[in-house]
This record gives C-alpha cells, sequence and structure tokens, in this order.
C-alpha cells in the first residue's frame, strides 16, 4: 500500500526525471506549483458548488440546478460569466491601487499552501519557522483589503475596509493564541514536525491527536471561531453586510476582479482548515491503526473536506453578530481563554512530573479541564451579562 | 548567473519601493511602496536562509507597521491633501550631508566586516534556528525579553487610557453645576 500512499510523488518525481538534467530543479518547481494551483482552484470550483447546494438544503430550496446534471457544472458557467463580464472602475478611483488590491490579496494566500502537509512527505516547503510564516503571510492580506476599499473611492468602501481590517487585526491575536499550546508542546514551528508529534496511540487505539486533550479542544474551538472571523466568512461577514455597507470593500469591484476577490476568500478558508487540520486533527494521520491501510493525502482530504463542511453549515445556520458584539468577543472571550489555554497545556505538560496521581493520564485530562470549564463559563457570563435570562421581545410574543 | 536571479527581483522591488516611498507625491500610495520595499527585504532575508527573520520581518513591518503607518494618515487627513507642486525642501543641504554621513557609516563597517574578506561566503549550517532563538530568549536574553514586555503593557495602558471614552454619567458627575446643586441640597437639607 505504500505505492499508493506515495502516488504522487513518486509520479512527480518520474515526471521530473523526464526533463533535461540541467532544468530539473525548476521543472521539479513548477510542477509542485502547478500541482498546489489546480487541486485548490478545482477545490474552489467544488466548493461554490457544494456551499450552494449545502445552503439551499438548509434553507428548504434546491440550489443551483441547471448547468449540467444536478447543476454541477454550476461553476464552470460562474467562472465564464465572470471572465466575460465588463470590468468597471469608478472614474474617481486610484487606478493602479483598484487594480493591484486583487493580485496582492491572492499571492500571500497561494503562498501559504506551500507549506501545508497534504500527505507524508507531501509539503512543498518545510520552513523551520513555518506557523510563524503562515500567519506572516495572512497579515499581508490586510493590506490589500485596505487598497480595496481606500482605492474606490466611495464612503462604503472605505467603511466596509475599515471593518474588515479591525475584524482581522483583532482576530488574529487568539488565531496565533490558539496555536502557541501546540507549538509549546510540538516543541517546533515546522508543520512537517507538528503532524509527527501527533503520531501514535494512546491504549492502542486512541489516536494522539491535539484535539483529544482539554487544552487542544479548547484550543481548537478558538482556533476555528477565529479562522471564521479571519476568513470573514458567516457569521462574522459583517465586513459586506449588505444590508448597511452594499457589499463593504468589493461594492466599487465587477466581473473578473471580483471573481479574484471571491477567490481569495475561498482559498483563504482553505488555507486555515487545513492549518487546523495540521495543527489539531494531526494532519495526515489515520484516525485508528486499523485505517493505517488508506493513504495518507486520503486522510488530510477527509478532514479538510470536514471542516469546509463545518463551514458551510456554520454559515447557514448562525445570524452575523454585531460590529460591537464581535470585537467584544475577541478581546474579552477569546483572548482571556486562549491565555488560559496555555497555562492548561503547560500544567498538561508538566503535570507527569509532580508524581503520585498526576501521572494518571485521566486525573490530568480532569485537572486541565477543570481549569478550562470554569473560565469559559465565567468569562461567557461576562461577555454576555444577559445569558440565561428570560428574553423580552418588543413587538413579538 | 540564473541563481541570482531571485536576487535581483528582491533587490528591484525593495529599491524601487523605498525610492517611490521617497518621491510620490500621495502619502497613501508612498506608505504602500514602503509596504512593498519591506517585503522586498522580507524576501531576500528568505533567500539568505533566515527564515525566523523573513517571516518576522513581514508579520512586523508588513502587517502591523504598514497598517500603522496608512491608518495614521487616513486619520490626520493626510490622504486628502491634493500635492501638484514639486518637493521643494528648504534645507536639502543639510538632508544631503545626512544622507552621506549614513551611507559612508555604513559602508565603512560594510567594508571592514571579516565575511567580505573572506572571499567564499560560508553560511553557518544552524539545525533548528527557531529553537535556537526560543532558547536564547528564553535563557540569556531573558531579562531584556521581560523588559520588552513590560514595556509593550505600559504602552498599550497608556494607549488604553488616551483613547478611552468617558463615561456621560461620570462627566455630568464632574460638571460644576452638578455639583453645586448638590451642595445646595445639602445645604437645604441639614
Amino acid at each position: 500500500m505504500n505505492w499508493l500512499d506515495q502516488i504522487f510523488v513518486t509520479s512527480g518525481h518520474q515526471l521530473v526525471s523526464l526533463a533535461p538534467a540541467s532544468l530539473q530543479p525548476a521543472a521539479s518547481v513548477l510542477l509542485t506549483i502547478a500541482a498546489i494551483m489546480a487541486v485548490c482552484g478545482g477545490c474552489f470550483a467544488l466548493t461554490t458548488i457544494i456551499e450552494r447546494k449545502g445552503l439551499g438544503r438548509i434553507q428548504n430550496r434546491r440550489g443551483p440546478n441547471r448547468v449540467g446534471p444536478c447543476g454541477l457544472f454550476q461553476p464552470l458557467a460562474d467562472g465564464l460569466k465572470m471572465l466575460t463580464k465588463e470590468d468597471i472602475v469608478p472614474s474617481s478611483a486610484d487606478k493602479a491601487a483598484h487594480f493591484l488590491a486583487p493580485i496582492i490579496l491572492t499571492v500571500p494566500i497561494w503562498l501559504t499552501f506551500s507549506l501545508l502537509p497534504f500527505g507524508r512527505n507531501m509539503a512543498a516547503l518545510n520552513l523551520d519557522s513555518g506557523v510563524l510564516f503562515f500567519f506572516a503571510l495572512g497579515s499581508a492580506t490586510e493590506l490589500a483589503v485596505f487598497m480595496a476599499g481606500w482605492s474606490s473611492q466611495n464612503k462604503y468602501s472605505v467603511l466596509g475596509a475599515m471593518r474588515a481590517i479591525a475584524q482581522m487585526i483583532s482576530y488574529e491575536v487568539p488565531l496565533a493564541l490558539a496555536t502557541v499550546p501546540v507549538l509549546m508542546l510540538a516543541g517546533s514551528l515546522s508543520l512537517v514536525d507538528i503532524v509527527q508529534a501527533q503520531g501514535g496511540y494512546a491504549l492502542g487505539f486512541v489516536p494522539r491527536w491535539n484535539v483529544l486533550t482539554p487544552w487542544g479542544l479548547v484550543g481548537f474551538g478558538l482556533f476555528l471561531t477565529a479562522a471564521t472571523a479571519e476568513s470573514n466568512r458567516s457569521p462574522f461577514d459583517l465586513p459586506e453586510g449588505e444590508s448597511e455597507l452594499i457589499a463593504g470593500y468589493l461594492t466599487e469591484y465587477s466581473g473578473f476582479k471580483y471573481a479574484l476577490f471571491f477567490l481569495g476568500e475561498y482559498l483563504g478558508l482553505f488555507a486555515v482548515s487545513g492549518l487546523g487540520v495540521t495543527l489539531f486533527l494531526g494532519g495526515w494521520r489515520a484516525p485508528l491503526p486499523i485505517l493505517e491501510w488508506a493513504p495518507s493525502w486520503f486522510w488530510f482530504g477527509g478532514k479538510f473536506s470536514a471542516l469546509i463542511f463545518v463551514f458551510i453549515w456554520a454559515r447557514g445556520t448562525l445570524p452575523r453578530l454585531r460590529l460591537d458584539q464581535l470585537l467584544n468577543l475577541a478581546w474579552k472571550f477569546l483572548v482571556p481563554m486562549a491565555l488560559i489555554n496555555m497555562l492548561a497545556a503547560a500544567i498538561w505538560h508538566l503535570s507527569p512530573q509532580w508524581g503520585g496521581v498526576f501521572t494518571s493520564p485521566p486525573m490530568r485530562w480532569l485537572l486541565t479541564a477543570a481549569m478550562l470549564v470554569f473560565p469559559y463559563v465565567w468569562l461567557g457570563r461576562a461577555v454576555n451579562p444577559r445569558a440565561g435570562a428570560k428574553r423580552e421581545y418588543a413587538y413579538a410574543e | 548567473m540564473p541563481n541570482n536571479i531571485p536576487f535581483y527581483l528582491a533587490a528591484a522591488v525593495t529599491l524601487g519601493g523605498a525610492i517611490a516611498a521617497m518621491s510620490l507625491r500621495n502619502l497613501v500610495h508612498c506608505a504602500l511602496c514602503a509596504a512593498g520595499a519591506f517585503a522586498g527585504l522580507g524576501a531576500i532575508y528568505l533567500q539568505l536562509g533566515a527564515e525566523f527573520v523573513a517571516a518576522a520581518q513581514v508579520l512586523v513591518y508588513v502587517g502591523a507597521i504598514a497598517m500603522l503607518i496608512v491608518f495614521a494618515i487616513l486619520l490626520t487627513r493626510g490622504g486628502k491633501v491634493k500635492l501638484t507642486a514639486r518637493q521643494t525642501a528648504p534645507n536639502r543641504f543639510v538632508g544631503f550631508l545626512i544622507v552621506l554621513l549614513v551611507c559612508a557609516s555604513l559602508a565603512g563597517s560594510i567594508l571592514r566586516s571579516p565575511s567580505l574578506q573572506a572571499r567564499t561566503l560560508a553560511l553557518p549550517e544552524v539545525t533548528a534556528p527557531a529553537q535556537r532563538i526560543g532558547e536564547n530568549l528564553m535563557t540569556a536574553y531573558v531579562l531584556p525579553l521581560e523588559t520588552v514586555g513590560l514595556l509593550l503593557t505600559a504602552a498599550m495602558l497608556g494607549a488604553v487610557v488616551l483613547a478611552i471614552r468617558e463615561e456621560p454619567e461620570a462627566r455630568l458627575r464632574s460638571e460644576p453645576t452638578a455639583q453645586r446643586r448638590q451642595a445646595l441640597e445639602e445645604a437645604n437639607i441639614s
């Protein structure tokens, strides 16, 4: 079964060996880039149709069903429509920045995919400070959002960009802090090493994934919340709140540039999903020893798809937050919770050395879980003081 | 020669961005070009094998400092000022002198560096550089790290104090008329 696991790596090597020796390094790089762009582009097309179908199912309608069997060719039709649409640039717009913004938005997001280990030996780049690089590239997109909003010379665009930047800066903090316990316990910033550290099984069948520890579970929850906000998705999509801001910083974009923003949004979602899988869900590792026969990229893809499904599900079921609720949630709940989570992870790591009852895993589990449950309840009540009180409706009964 | 192409690209982006940041008329354009120069510098660090420094450069300069500059320009209405006249600095000569001094001191220290005289540049092989940086920060340089942390916390608290809006009730209570009214009431009671 090893050949199936490494099928992409070996076939890639064979393809590269066809090239003349002097061009082989360049051919290898180009092949990797082409593979990542093809797979992620295909995922983008597939996700748009699955999302529309899924939202349709949640809202009791059919979703797109006219183009091809069950509407499966809808992304192709959408792409053609976007390509052939007129590209309208406002006469007062700052032409250069308006043109460059969608490009600057998508380029760093493409770069993040080179860091993700999609399977065993399937990371394009194993950077020693991979996670840090991931966040650096993520923060570079904020400038593109600003460029898009400012260059449009439209009040809605500027307000939307300001909102988006405030949201992205605020949620970058809990996003980074939620990953810190993983880095602390893996002892490395490299994504490949982090997957390596989650190998093996406790009791012979429970995988040593980070999400199955108390701090990992809390960290994963924090990470998912912050990642949703970071990729501007519902329920945190208020930079594009159409009832208030038309379409936020996208207002003055049309045609292919709009499609690029759309692509950037989905690719950002894929990137954080891939990072979440790598950091908390064991990367490409199988969930049970008897399932090890399936190839590693299959497990990565499976976990990745499950996360994407969770994001679509959340979009279909959760109402949008208000701006003050959004910022309060980030600074008064997620950040303190992430800091407490770091402490819990440290105690989880150090408690076996204390001897006595702390050497048994269930005891450590209970101790760290208690450390996290009480702050969760307390912080949650502090953020929303009316939680649990009877709701009063002004106009409805 | 082909191995040098990434370096020339990064150097061109850095220099071009820096020159544009100085000479463009629109302040927001200048800030964006400066961000481009920061990113080019990050690419050069990456090419030199300093991954951690490159990531920190992009994270801090492109992600945070460029945003800060842009916000400062927008909040002070600098972005709306239309500058069409040629740039004229009254003390151009002094500026030129300062540039010359900085360039001379930099060139002097570069020319005297031992790695330039070694002719063949040998990059030291370091395993797990990020881990080494972390260990050094937690052992040898823990005091500077804590000091920086304290300084930043103090700065953040100061920013919060400056930005916080006084509660309307507190303002009412501190108004002299309210105080006088209260004093009058107390006088009536007694």
